[in-house]
């Protein structure tokens, strides 16, 4: 249809957009200039799924033009079935933010919601980028804005928190770098098409797999190198926790699809063993931690590492499934994308519950509450909802990709697919139990007493999360179809040894 | 052959300071404008004078001590634009501070011919010479308000070391002198070089570890780079600005034309060396940054380290490398003269703008400043999409070209460290509360727009990095034999 730039748009136009609200200061609203530039690209970003063709794996709205020509790096932008879901959910999320910053946010709002937006532009990049290299110029850039987003609005430990936050993901990234630069030099390109199609030896594909597991590893992040996140959430503002939890995190998961499962299919399936190992200490261990934390943001935090935790099981899971078996294989990588863009939705709508419950009481100390649904009961209810969700109550978005996650272990292996499942009753624990001290029982405390219950604004933000989750849990049949193509194609490589053995995983 | 029209830059060049030195003598205080704008017109001319002689092929001249190629127009336009961008921080300085002497601009373009010669020396001699006047020039610059006690101190030892290393450098060319028995022409000692067995010459490799030697000196690595901390905080702040950029490239042009163009094919002898001054230097550099509190300090070991990247990617003796170098010392001086400018603005009457403490606050008193700031921090960190994270890619690239894959884990793992100190400085700038209640003086309008303009500059080659790497590439192939 169009001949629009669609790609380039969503990258560029919420990056300027930033620029523009910087420069307005006050002369106009920045709010309204920064919710009009991401209801635009929100539009764009529709536009692109309307004409997105469900039939082919290939790289669609492809833009390509020479960059840095001495490395010969790209500018080249593309999306599949992967890319496309996460894109929309980004632009989605950032409307939202925008306007839960709406009243709350006093200090410097020009320079929040510009940060934001950059923020936006930059991801979409992360998720239409074709070129390795341009992959990690957005990967690192995506830093900046957050580091300040949790600096300068953020809570009491904010310096702390932030700078464990970029000293992390930038430790886990550099490596990044030597891989890529190291594959540039075997294939002279830094396409991941042609990265995904270089043979590679066993011993480079396990150095380059390491390096891969460490960058995105912290990204999703895995235990044990999870532990910048619940700092970065406690300490960041509400806005910055729903990015961190809905967006950010996702960008790893999607770069072990993009990247580690296609360049280095033997490495992943000769450690899928350890992935999974840390996937399930993940879902079980940081369950149990979740129980015992006395924060709210903090408790959400850990259980956003428990669920993801399911996305990285069910990218390596395909490596212990019977070779012939690739029904299961495509389920168990259906069920980590919906995990993913269903925990997008759930635990943007948690932190946004949170910090709906901060505004009014400036803690988020569960003890401090009890008793909300007295005076606050549209909030409650809308609690409840996600709250369930979260457990992955059937009818909603995060059971289903709990559930294909689980369907798929249990054909590889019983006790992977239990402990797996166990994930369902410790986050039900986690989460009931943190519904009944905040939301049920009598009033303890007098200023909880005068609470009150949501404004329209509040009440607009829940609503539409609650029909996302709602959608997506009794009808993610779209979904599925957006993505299977893709998953087919993904299968293909991840599935055939590199390195001239008959099976992945075993080199001659 | 005398052919002296190759040298008419640089003889225009001292030529004019001659001129502006007269009439300096008879202006009022209330005309300093003019001899500034005499200053900055004869640099602007000087570079247009060698922009025509660019895309020429490469000719020698003055008895073949003296060479007119790409490389050596490059670099010496490089050195002009960047010192005329300095002047315009300096001269904010001297005035904010009553310091103002015309000499002071004077002695920096005694430095700018120094590093002109340096830059197209075609024999050691030269090169010596050349490092001679710059390092006169900068010690001069070094003890320029003479009152300060520090600034004395500093001078001081840089002279001392300065001379210790221009012994070392000196004895190094005269023991290579003895070897090629009378030669000191590059392409002669290169003809000299060709014809050893390098790693069993053993006083070859006596004479690599001197020249060696001197060349680290002026790059202020480790070991040699006791002077550059003391120096940086020592020296008044227009001073430390000039020092710590520009000459940079000048100790590049020498780096290039000493070891790459004349000892080239010894590159095995001074490769091992310059591989454990590099990693020394960024690893040492990078772990004595974060102790510092002092901002000066801070970014004198700092400077260590960028420098140690810019000697690792030099090491490794392919084009690669070389181009890496350059384009790594570049754009590092770029961000360094706008990192010493913001300090010049911060700074108050009376009062030098020292410590981390001083940058508190700076999003509030100024958003536009502290932003660009923070583009100069991200570019020095090497976090893309700032300039900086393409130097050090660069450089990367080379040594994993050369399979110095453990260096370049090295540098990565140093760089994680260093972005520590930088986002120290960040947090201090945008998360903390301002201590002084006192708002920035008002700037000229040319120093906004010429910081400004230095600022995206940093943003806008990191988006576009193309044209000045293929630059860096393009006068290397065409002046490396």
């Amino acid at each position: 249809m169009l001949d629009l730039p669609i790609l380039s748009l969503l990258l560029w136009l919420p990056m300027l957009g930033g620029l523009v609200v910087l420069a307005v200061g006050n002369r106009l609203d920045p709010r309204q200039v920064a919710l009009g530039i991401t209801l635009l690209t929100f539009l764009i970003s529709l536009l692109m799924l309307i004409s997105f063709n469900l039939e082919t794996a290939q790289m669609q709205f492809q833009e390509q033009s020479i960059w840095i020509s001495s490395f010969k790096i790209n500018y080249h932008l593309g999306v599949d079935g992967f890319s496309v879901p996460l894109i929309i959910l980004n632009s989605f999320i950032t409307i939202l933010v925008v306007i839960a910053a709406w009243e709350v946010i006093r200090y410097q709002i020009n320079q929040y919601l510009a940060a934001f937006l950059i923020m936006e532009g930059i991801v979409n990049g992360v998720f239409a980028a074709l070129d390795a290299m341009l992959f990690y110029i957005l990967f690192e850039g995506m830093l900046i804005p957050l580091f300040l987003i949790i600096g300068i609005w953020g809570g009491p430990q904010r310096v702390y928190a932030t700078l464990k936050f970029f000293l992390y993901t930038f430790f886990g990234s550099v490596f990044l770098l030597i891989s890529l630069v190291y594959l540039y030099q075997l294939g002279n390109s830094f396409a991941i098409a042609d990265m995904q199609k270089l043979p590679l030896a066993m011993l480079p594909q396990t150095l380059i797999f390491l390096s891969f597991l460490l960058a995105f590893g912290v990204k999703v992040p895995m235990w044990p190198v999870h532990t910048w996140l619940p700092d970065a959430h406690v300490e960041a503002p509400t806005g910055g926790s729903v990015i961190l939890a809905a967006i950010t995190l996702k960008v790893g998961g999607y770069a072990f699809i993009r990247f580690a499962l296609p360049i280095v299919p033997d490495a992943a399936a000769q450690l899928s063993s350890l992935v999974i190992f840390m996937s399930l200490t993940a879902i079980v261990y940081i369950g149990f931690v979740a129980l015992v934390q006395q924060n709210m943001k903090k408790l959400i935090a850990y259980s956003s590492i428990a669920h993801m935790g399911f996305v990285t099981l069910a990218l390596f899971i395909i490596y212990l499934l019977k070779p012939d078996d690739s029904r299961s294989a495509a389920l168990a990588l259906q069920g980590g994308m919906i995990q993913m863009i269903s925990h997008g939705f759930i635990s943007g709508a948690l932190f946004l519950c949170i910090g709906v419950l901060y505004d009014r009481m400036h803690t988020r100390d569960i003890k401090a509450y009890g008793g909300v649904v007295n005076t606050m009961p549209y909030f409650a209810a809308f609690f409840v909802l996600f709250a369930m969700a979260n457990t992955g109550l059937p009818g909603t978005s995060g059971f289903v990709g709990e559930l294909f996650v689980i369907l798929a272990s249990f054909k590889a292996n019983f006790w992977i697919a239990s402990l797996a499942a166990s994930a369902l009753i410790i986050g039900s624990a986690y989460t009931l139990w943190l519904v009944k001290r905040v939301i049920f029982g009598t009033i303890q405390h007098p200023k909880v007493a005068q609470l009150r219950d949501l404004n329209q604004r509040e009440f607009g933000l829940l609503t539409v999360l609650a029909v996302a989750v709602l959608l997506l849990g009794v009808w993610p049949a779209p979904l599925n179809h957006l993505m299977s193509v893709s998953i087919e194609q993904l299968l293909a490589h991840a599935l055939q040894s590199k390195c001239g053995g008959n099976v992945v995983g075993e080199c001659p | 052959m005398m052919n002296i029209a190759i040298a008419t830059p640089e003889i225009f060049l001292l030529i004019s300071i001659c001129i502006i030195l007269l009439i300096d003598l008879f202006l009022r205080d209330d005309q300093r404008l003019i001899s500034y704008i005499l200053v900055q017109i004869s640099v602007l001319i000087t570079a247009f004078l060698l922009i025509s002689t660019l895309h020429t092929n490469k000719q020698l001249g003055l008895n073949a001590m003296y060479v007119q190629d790409e490389l050596g127009g490059f670099l010496k336009i490089s050195i002009l634009v960047l010192t005329s961008t300095a002047f315009v921080y300096i001269r904010k300085y001297l005035n904010d501070k009553n310091l103002w002497k015309t000499e002071f601009f004077l002695l920096v373009l005694f430095a700018v011919l120094g590093m002109m010669i340096m830059a197209s020396a075609n024999h050691l001699l030269l090169v010596y010479l050349g490092l001679e006047l710059l390092s006169l020039a900068l010690y001069t610059l070094v003890a320029f308000s003479r009152d300060d006690s520090r600034a004395t101190e500093a001078a001081m030892k840089y002279f001392i070391l300065g001379a210790i290393a221009s012994g070392m450098l000196l004895y190094g060319i005269s023991m290579l002198y003895g070897l090629t028995m009378g030669q000191l022409e590059l392409q002669a000692i290169a003809a000299y070089i060709d014809t050893q067995a390098i790693l069993e010459n053993i006083p070859l490799l006596f004479t690599l570890v001197f020249i060696v030697g001197g060349i680290a000196f002026k790059f202020g690595a480790v070991p040699l780079h006791m002077w550059v901390p003391d120096v940086y905080q020592g020296a008044p702040t227009a001073t430390t600005l000039f020092l710590g950029s520009v000459p940079k490239i000048a100790a590049f042009a020498m780096l290039i034309r000493v070891l790459s163009e004349s000892l080239g094919l010894a590159q095995s002898g001074w490769a091992q060396l310059l591989l454990v001054i590099g990693l020394l230097s960024v690893i040492i550099g990078n772990l004595l940054a974060i102790a510092q509190f002092n901002l000066k300090r801070m970014l004198a070991y700092s400077a260590i380290a960028q420098m140690g990247f810019v000697l690792l990617g030099t090491m490794t003796g392919t084009l690669e490398g070389y181009s890496a170098g350059l384009f790594y010392t570049l754009t590092y001086a770029l961000t360094a003269v706008g990192g010493f400018a913001i300090l010049i603005l911060l700074s108050h009457q009376g009062l030098e703008a020292e410590t981390l403490d001083d940058l508190k606050g700076l999003n509030e008193r100024s958003p536009w400043y502290a932003f660009i700031m923070l583009l100069f921090l991200f570019s020095m960190a090497g976090i893309p999409p700032m300039v900086g994270f393409y130097a050090k890619f660069s450089v990367i690239q080379a040594l994993l070209q050369g399979g110095y894959l453990w260096a370049a884990i090295i540098l990565v793992l140093m760089s994680v460290i260093g972005a520590f100190y930088y986002l120290r400085t960040i947090k201090m700038m945008y998360f903390d509360k301002p201590e002084l209640d006192f708002t920035l003086k008002t700037t000229t309008l040319d120093f906004k727009l010429v910081l400004s303009t230095n600022g995206l500059l940093i943003l806008i080659l990191g988006l576009l990095p193309s044209s000045l790497m293929s630059l860096c590439t393009n006068a290397l192939v065409t002046s490396l034999p």
